[in-house]
């Protein structure tokens, strides 16, 4: 017979908390994509103000770890989930940082010509917020299976990156006076494929939470 | 067809880089029964002990971790009324079989209790009083060398070494467990049995017990039974989890608390029993 224990609210409330931090990285990139898309620097902008409250979400989790491990020792899978979380907190902070570096290029780009769009990049972006969503779904549910297929998945966004890199080569190569923006856009293309990495770390904690299975660099 | 728990052969901490690194198995258990009259407290265990580890017993109250404790060196068979069926075999030797010296026994599976229980004497004759009534010393010489290195072991010498002749009742609570170990390691028993000894001590008493076990591992086969989880994962190699008289599952102690293989142990361990 298992009984209500004080732990398992702090573990909900740090698996809530865990989720508004990927949501937010999630909402982030996506007006940081729409302002790149449709020159919007208001939304850009807002993007970047609202990093502080990411910043301090994260840290907030990182309390809420330490308290829970000085506190109430846990062990098992309550361990490897505070383990988890108190990992995956700084990553999915730095995703949002991917995403204030994208509505900064932004920001730059909007007050230059608009360039022909490069379709693979909200390719990419789309692609990248699939697999955060998706990645946040399987921690939710502790599904081992479905994160490996989410790493899995990492390899469309870095084929995607490929293309998108030599088609900016060769843009500065035939307009060498768009060069300085295809270079921003080369960037953004970057910041999609980290976050495809970051991703691939998420869902690797999340095999290591529901089968004590480290996967991290064993290919 | 009982299902037998062998411990997994482990790499042991070791703080002498001269000892073993790999612990052979030093007493193995073989469908161990054990009766209070008619109830039985422990069923069918079979568990391998390696050589020169620390090896933690956790489970909840009644479980009967003391009790199967107390079957590897005989100490039941002062308890009336008690039964027992399977082997206990210390170096392949079953510890049940007729004719076994159960004195010479404890002198090589010594134990330290719960509650320290120094004898109204002074520290030395404390420590020494295992050599003398088993004559293991030769000279006085040779007793007072043997008492200085059990104080030594039970890191105990520095704290008592200028007043040996005093009575081992002024010493601390946790002075006196130490004693208390010094006592048991003074006639070199091989295995040593820890029935909760940190249970009654403030933490830095604590802190010091555990110390001194991770030190002792290096020379003696430990094994401990402790209601604290966490002084199980601190002390120990291996971890076995009882239950209702049975040994729900045995593994190394970094396995057993980050992921046990049995959902019963991780019930437990993470307070999940009701």
């Amino acid at each position: 017979m298992e009984m209500h224990r004080h732990l398992d609210d702090e573990l909900s409330s740090l698996r809530d908390r865990v989720l508004l931090l990927g949501g937010e990285a999630e909402e982030a990139l996506e007006r940081a994509m729409y302002s790149l898309r449709e020159r919007d620097t208001t939304v850009a902008k807002q993007v970047l103000k609202n990093d502080d409250q990411i910043d301090h979400l994260e840290v907030e989790i990182d309390r809420q770890c330490i308290d829970i491990i000085a506190l109430r020792q846990p062990a098992a899978r309550d361990l490897r989930f505070v383990i988890s979380v108190a990992k995956m907190a700084p990553v999915l902070e730095r995703i949002a940082d991917h995403a204030c570096n994208i509505a900064r290029a932004a920001i730059d780009l909007n007050t230059e010509p608009e360039l022909k769009p490069v379709l693979d990049l909200s390719r990419m972006a789309d692609h990248a917020r699939e697999m955060l969503r998706n990645s946040l779904d399987a921690f939710t549910t502790n599904d081992a299976i479905k994160a490996r297929e989410i790493i899995k998945s990492d390899s469309e966004i870095n084929d995607l990156y490929n293309h998108t890199f030599h088609r900016l080569i060769e843009l500065m190569v035939t307009e060498p006076a768009t060069a300085t923006r295809d270079a921003r856009l080369l960037f953004v293309a970057k910041h999609l494929e980290r976050i495809g990495d970051y991703v691939t770390d998420i869902c690797e904690l999340t095999v290591y939470m529901a089968e004590a299975q480290f996967i991290k660099h064993t290919n | 067809m009982p299902v037998q728990m062998v411990a997994p052969k482990i790499e042991v901490k070791s703080t002498q880089a001269q000892q073993p690194l790999v612990g052979q198995a030093k007493v193995l258990v073989r469908n161990l029964d054990f009766f209070y009259g008619k109830f039985q407290a422990l069923h069918n265990i079979s568990i391998d002990i390696p050589e020169r580890i620390v090896m933690a017993f956790i489970g909840p109250s009644g479980c009967g971790k003391s009790t199967f404790l107390r079957t590897l060196n005989r100490m039941n068979d002062v308890i009336p009324a008690t039964r027992v069926g399977g082997e206990v075999l210390l170096d392949g030797n079953d510890i049940y079989a007729p004719g076994t010296d159960v004195v010479e026994l404890r002198r090589r599976v010594g134990m330290v209790f719960q509650k320290s229980n120094p004898f109204p004497k002074s520290i030395f004759d404390n420590v020494a009083y295992g050599l003398r009534i088993n004559r293991i010393t030769e000279s006085s010489s040779e007793l007072v060398g043997r008492v200085e290195q059990a104080l030594k072991d039970a890191a105990l010498w520095n704290e008592v070494k200028d007043r040996l002749k005093t009575s081992a009742l002024s010493l601390s609570g946790g002075q006196q467990q130490r004693l208390c170990i010094a006592r048991a390691l003074a006639i070199r028993p091989e295995v040593l049995l820890m029935d909760e000894p940190a249970s009654a001590l403030d933490p830095i008493a604590t802190g010091k017990i555990e110390e001194l076990i991770f030190d002792l591992k290096a020379q003696y086969t430990i094994v401990i039974v402790t209601h604290n989880m966490q002084q199980a994962a601190r002390v120990s190699d291996t971890t076995a989890f009882f239950l209702l008289g049975k040994l729900i599952e045995v593994n190394s102690t970094e396995k057993m608390f980050t992921a046990p293989t049995e959902k019963l142990t991780e019930d437990y361990i993470t307070g999940r029993f009701g």
